[in-house]
């Protein structure tokens, strides 16, 4: 029984703490992210894809005192798969990459992507140089997902397998200036 | 100042110094080797080698919603890898500053060099950005000081292209 994307995403933010930042990739993440409750400290991403490890990155890199989780789906990373190997040199240890991994395009009518034929995304990481790599399967092994994510000290990469479903999408605001400028005043930064 | 005919990528170094910037990008690139080098020499700067341009956008992206500025170096080949995601620089106003070098003009040896070389500047200006070229050693400090200007005050995309004059033929024999 593959895990429900909501309920990861709600099991991996809950508690976040202050110092928890969240880019969500382009499509049904966004939406989970949303649906988990909305954060100035949420960058959603409505396009850009193929991006989201890499804003994690360039986040991760300027801000070392807080932690970046990057959550995104397998379509998304796929689409930016030479980001894992400029993450596995840079290994920031306040980032977290975690790819919600149903083996669908879910946005465009839930065609398969590569992982749903062997594709290996854990196998990717590790070969990238990302020490951390974690196979996350079952309730069990999302809790200790999110413990690792509270207490981040090396670069994480993780893949949770979701089922291919779709729920209700929650859309959160779409002005990107707005979440650019509500995102930076949120952490301190001034204009 | 006067500016040797090769010291060029030091009037850039300089400028990304006063400028501020803390994260520079890069696909290895020969035009841009003295510029890499020293950048990787600063112990202010992080620099972030890449597997391909695009990657640079993003990054540059992630800086600035984290309070730092970046610089993303490429040649020109690069600049057609980025195009869809300058859209995320474009709809979120992101400071996107970009050193570019001219591979498919001055003297070019590799046909496949210019197709995208020969639409740089009008995909650039198609996208938004502000384009400063500069031909000679003698206009690269000042183009480079007014893309700082246009990217991080004005939170747009700038460009400084590098004329392939600058940069000198490539080898092909040794």
């Amino acid at each position: 029984m593959r895990l429900e994307r909501r309920v990861a995403m709600a099991t991996l933010l809950a508690n976040r703490g202050d110092d928890l930042l969240l880019i969500p990739g382009l499509g049904s993440t966004t939406w989970d992210a949303a649906a988990a409750g909305d954060d100035d400290r949420n960058f959603y991403l409505w396009g850009a894809m193929g991006g989201a490890a890499m804003i994690g990155l360039g986040l991760a890199l300027a801000q070392p005192k807080r932690r970046v989780a990057v959550i995104t789906g397998d379509g998304e990373i796929l689409m930016g798969l030479g980001s894992l190997a400029t993450i596995g040199i840079q290994r920031p240890s306040n980032l977290a990459v975690i790819v919600f991994d149903n083996g669908v395009y879910g946005e465009t009518g839930m065609q398969p992507s590569h992982t749903q034929s062997g594709v290996d995304l854990i196998g990717i990481a590790g070969a990238c140089g990302i020490g951390a790599c974690l196979d996350v399967r079952d309730e069990g092994a999302l809790a200790d997902l999110a413990r690792r994510l509270k207490h981040l000290s090396e670069t994480l990469f993780a893949r949770v397998l979701i089922a291919a479903e779709e729920p209700p999408r929650v859309l959160p605001l779409r002005d990107g200036v707005a979440l650019k400028e509500r995102f930076r005043t949120a952490i301190g930064i001034k204009p | 100042m006067t500016t040797r005919v090769d010291d060029w990528p030091d009037r850039l170094f300089e400028t990304l110094k006063r400028g501020g910037v803390r994260q520079v990008s890069y696909v290895p690139d020969a035009g841009h080797a003295r510029l890499i080098d020293r950048c990787c020499a600063d112990s202010e700067i992080r620099d972030v080698a890449l597997t391909t341009e695009e990657e640079g956008v993003a990054l540059a992206a992630g800086a600035w919603l984290g309070g730092e500025r970046a610089a993303l170096l490429m040649q020109s080949s690069g600049v057609g890898n980025c195009i869809n995601m300058f859209s995320l620089a474009r709809t979120c106003r992101f400071p996107l500053l970009m050193l570019i070098t001219m591979r498919g003009e001055w003297e070019e040896f590799n046909p496949w060099q210019v197709p995208m070389g020969s639409i740089v500047d009008p995909v650039l200006k198609l996208c938004e950005a502000e384009v400063y070229r500069a031909h000679t050693p003698e206009e690269v400090a000042g183009a480079a000081e007014r893309a700082v200007q246009q990217a991080f005050g004005g939170e747009r995309i700038a460009a400084v292209i590098l004329s392939q004059q600058l940069i000198g033929k490539k080898v092909w024999t040794k």
